[in-house]
């Protein structure tokens, strides 16, 4: 089949040049219950296979995959919910590291300017192999905070704030001399990051964001973001004197949930929409919009910065779970990815988002081969990166580059999915209906 | 009407007093002043604060208010024994004048199909230079010539999210000049010397309630810090003025019935019932200043909210509003009427708790700030027993099915999905009468 004429449009990477088979059943296993199984039980045509028998889909957890991925054979149909190497981008001294190289690399092949937009990550050193670096910034800046956090646990685990160096002693370089090590428990990696002081705060309440972006492949990046996400907020007040509360400052749910303060019933979270309603009704919709497009800005230059990186098997798709956190003036932090963000439900509204979430992204891996390939929005996902940025517009896009540029993305907008699937899918039965 | 409110008021005292010689509480006693430095630090984050209210009960909920209402009748009025298809079949037997449909047109004829709205004509389908640009620009307008009368009018099709805080502010005219954020300090200051029993019942209120609410949980703090300068305001008395209410009185100790040893009790007249800080909760999402927050959330009860909750014939009262509510069901949806009245589902039972709270914790926050819109611009509450109405008419094809109370309780649970301007535009001006 030969490639469409058309250079402008480039489809989102569903096998091209081939008829792609219709399957009788698509046989899935994973080992998460909750929403996922919930999802893919429901789903017509698909079925549960246990134990060693043959899947075609495979939604694993990422001990698995380290343990089993390369010595498995994969049909070329057949997906899996990770990337071989994605701790790239979710493990925080790798994504650093990444990053640090990529804004680089930016600011030699398009100056200083365009470098900057990579600056939405408090300043972070590895421990301890960065300690001198990190004692040098911290006697620069006295009196500041920092956050400690090892770099691979989730859920808030480990982390706690210091103001003065004997409180990471633990992690000073020479303070072992060679005799020593070997006794010495090798102590976990963490990273020391700035932290952020002036958090934007909603009621007197520090919060952060869970935004998802859904990655179905890194050669070309081909990227989606979720419209609806959420934010969570912590239970009590937040001051920087009380740094040894570890309620005030992190606001994971998990976290929280063991706060004495946790009222299981108060849910500490708002849907997206209600908090892009109550910054546009405090700071006006520009102000929005200009966040908003920032948050663009993060997810794109990041999944950048490790592109070269990961191995881009077409196999692997991937759904993170990126944590956002907004200070006073508006700006956009990125505090980290999450290659697996939970999928339990903390509550109905929780429950319905995780769901709807979850089938919009089996649609899009589309096992079904139902989609063209062409399609800028499935369900609450809409396309944001296709080897370029996507436009609103429908048509060509603007080579001029005359700036009317608005980007496909519609985090914390209205989510009328179910309206916009019934015609997607209804469509794309007549186009059949025709050609065949 | 004053007989009743006179003897409901009664009842409501004589409860707060006996809650009061119970749990051995003074009404009010000054704070020793270890406890009123500790209060003045903690005064951001009340909320933090878990005080032992178990023995605490609100003093009234709606429905006890909803079965006063229901006993209420005119021993004047004589409208012959026979029954015939007039006979008000609803709960209040009160023969007050409520608009018919007809007349709700006219009163509302903003809100006709050919106008446009928001709530409804700025949805993702329709273009923003059909009427949602042209409207902004309308709205920065009225904003720059701060008339608040053209506001008024401007805002019965809706206020645009941004515009919306300083628009409502000058409908009510509110500004905030040094005098009135000097006024809100000094009732801080009274709130730190002086504990009110009715505090300890606000604690209770707002923990039961707005704590709750998955969206205004946030808020709580605010909410302390409005209601309890609120109890204090003796300005508010002023309102009395125009209400059929009186402020309940209290004595000094030891002096019952002597005049000179009154005060009114609480200080503002108003004792809170169970929901009542539902009333500030959504202003929260508007404005983040405490002292303007509460002036508007001050003048909004003064101008409406205190029609809910206290007996009197005016339009926007709480009585007039049943019974609208009652007429347009019965006579524009009498076969729904009427099977809820045979299963012991009448509608005003159902429909009660959400006219007194003005739907704040029943619809969501967009579509609330769009209804309360409407009441400013019409200077009215008669649209809350409107919507109440519409959505009864939206739902009816489930009610129709349900055998029980509960059952049609259940159907009407959530209103939190519900659009409101498209619902009280079709109820009005699409549905055949």
């Amino acid at each position: 089949m030969s490639r469409p004429k058309n250079q402008n449009y480039k489809g989102h990477g569903l096998s091209k040049g081939k008829e792609r088979e219709q399957r009788a059943s698509i046989r899935f296993k994973t080992t998460l219950m909750n929403t996922l199984m919930d999802v893919l039980r429901h789903r017509p045509g698909w079925v549960e296979v246990k134990d060693e028998g043959e899947w075609d889909f495979y939604w694993c957890d990422v001990s698995w995959l380290r343990e089993n991925f390369d010595h498995t054979y994969m049909d070329e149909h057949v997906r899996i919910s990770h990337f071989r190497n994605h701790y790239e981008l979710t493990r925080k001294n790798y994504m650093v590291k990444n990053l640090k190289r990529f804004r680089k690399q930016l600011e030699r092949e398009a100056g200083k300017l365009e470098a900057a937009k990579c600056d939405f990550f408090p300043k972070t050193f590895e421990m301890p192999c960065e300690y001198h670096l990190f004692v040098e910034e911290f006697r620069k800046n006295p009196g500041i905070t920092w956050i400690m956090k090892p770099v691979a646990r989730s859920q808030g685990k480990g982390i706690f704030l210091f103001r003065r160096l004997k409180d990471i002693m633990d992690w000073r370089k020479d303070a072992r001399s060679s005799d020593d090590q070997k006794d010495e428990i090798p102590v976990e990696n963490y990273v020391a990051q700035r932290y952020i002081e002036n958090p934007y705060l909603i009621g007197g309440r520090k919060f952060d964001l869970r935004v998802y972006v859904l990655v179905m492949s890194y050669i070309p990046l081909r990227a989606w973001l979720y419209r609806d996400g959420f934010a969570r907020f912590s239970n009590t007040r937040f001051t920087l004197s009380s740094i040894d509360d570890q309620y005030v400052h992190l606001t994971n749910v998990a976290v929280q949930k063991t706060s004495p303060d946790y009222h299981p019933k108060k849910g500490c979270k708002w849907m997206l929409q209600r908090f892009r309603q109550y910054l546009a009704s405090k700071h006006g919709p520009e102000a929005v919009e200009t966040l908003f497009s920032d948050m663009d800005n993060i997810f794109v230059k990041s999944l950048q910065s490790v592109q070269k990186v990961i191995i881009s098997d077409k196999h692997c798709f991937e759904l993170y779970g990126y944590d956002i956190l907004i200070d006073q003036t508006l700006k956009p932090w990125l505090l980290e990815v999450n290659a697996s963000p939970s999928l339990t439900a903390s509550s109905q509204e929780d429950y319905e988002l995780k769901t709807c979430l979850l089938e919009d992204t089996l649609h899009v891996v589309d096992m079904e081969a139902r989609l063209t390939g062409r399609e800028k929005r499935v369900g609450g996902f809409d396309l944001m990166w296709n080897d370029g940025p996507v436009s609103r517009e429908e048509g060509p896009p603007d080579l001029s580059g005359m700036g009317n540029f608005v980007a496909n993305t519609h985090l914390g907008c209205v989510n009328d999915r179910n309206n916009q699937l019934r015609q997607l899918f209804r469509s794309l039965q007549n186009q059949k209906k025709v050609s065949s | 009407m004053r007989k009743a409110q006179g003897s409901w008021e009664k009842r409501i005292l004589k409860s707060l007093n006996s809650m009061c010689t119970e749990l051995s509480i003074p009404l009010a006693r000054k704070r020793p002043v270890g406890e009123q430095k500790e209060l003045l630090n903690k005064w951001n984050e009340m909320g933090t604060d878990e005080p032992d209210l178990s023995l605490f009960r609100p003093v009234y909920a709606p429905k006890d208010f909803l079965e006063v209402l229901i006993n209420l009748r005119n021993p004047n009025y004589e409208n012959g024994d026979s029954l015939s298809f007039r006979t008000h079949l609803g709960l209040i037997q009160v023969p007050l004048k409520v608009k018919d449909i007809p007349e709700l047109k006219e009163f509302f004829v903003e809100l006709g199909l050919t106008t446009g709205q928001l709530g409804i004509d700025d949805s993702t389908q329709v273009p923003p230079e059909l009427f949602e640009n042209e409207h902004v620009r309308i709205g920065q307008k009225v904003l720059a010539e701060q008339d608040s009368a053209a506001a008024q009018q401007y805002i019965r099709q809706g206020s645009p999210t941004a515009l919306r805080a300083e628009l409502w502010a000058l409908i009510l005219n509110i500004s905030s000049q040094p005098e009135d954020i000097l006024y809100y300090e000094q009732l801080k200051t009274n709130v730190i010397q002086h504990d009110l029993l009715v505090d300890s019942l606000i604690y209770k209120d707002v923990k039961l309630t707005a704590s709750n609410d998955d969206y205004y949980f946030v808020f709580e703090d605010y909410l302390y810090q409005v209601l309890l300068c609120f109890s204090r305001d003796t300005s508010v008395l002023g309102h009395f003025a125009y209400n059929s209410a009186s402020p309940p009185k209290s004595y000094i100790r030891g002096k019952l019935g002597l005049e000179e040893y009154a005060v009114f009790y609480p200080p503002n007249g108003v004792i809170p019932f169970h929901g009542f800080s539902m009333y500030v909760a959504p202003l929260c999402f508007l404005y983040h200043e405490p002292s303007k927050l509460y002036q508007i959330f001050r003048e909004m009860y003064v101008r409406f909210f205190f029609r809910l909750h206290s007996i009197s014939s005016h339009p926007s009262g709480i009585v007039s509003l049943c019974l609208l509510f009652e007429t347009l069901l019965q006579t524009y949806l009498p076969q729904l009427f009427y099977h809820l009245r045979e299963i012991g589902a009448q509608p005003l039972r159902i429909s009660f708790k959400w006219m007194v709270r003005a739907f704040s914790g029943y619809l969501a926050t967009d579509q609330l700030l769009l209804l309360w819109d409407r009441i400013l611009g019409y200077n009215s509450l008669e649209i809350l027993a409107v919507l109440a109405a519409a959505v009864f008419a939206f739902r009816a094809v489930n009610l129709m099915e349900v055998t029980s109370l509960a059952a049609a309780e259940a159907v009407l649970a959530d209103l939190s999905t519900l659009k409101v301007m498209p619902l009280l535009q079709i109820f009005l001006f699409a549905t055949v009468t």
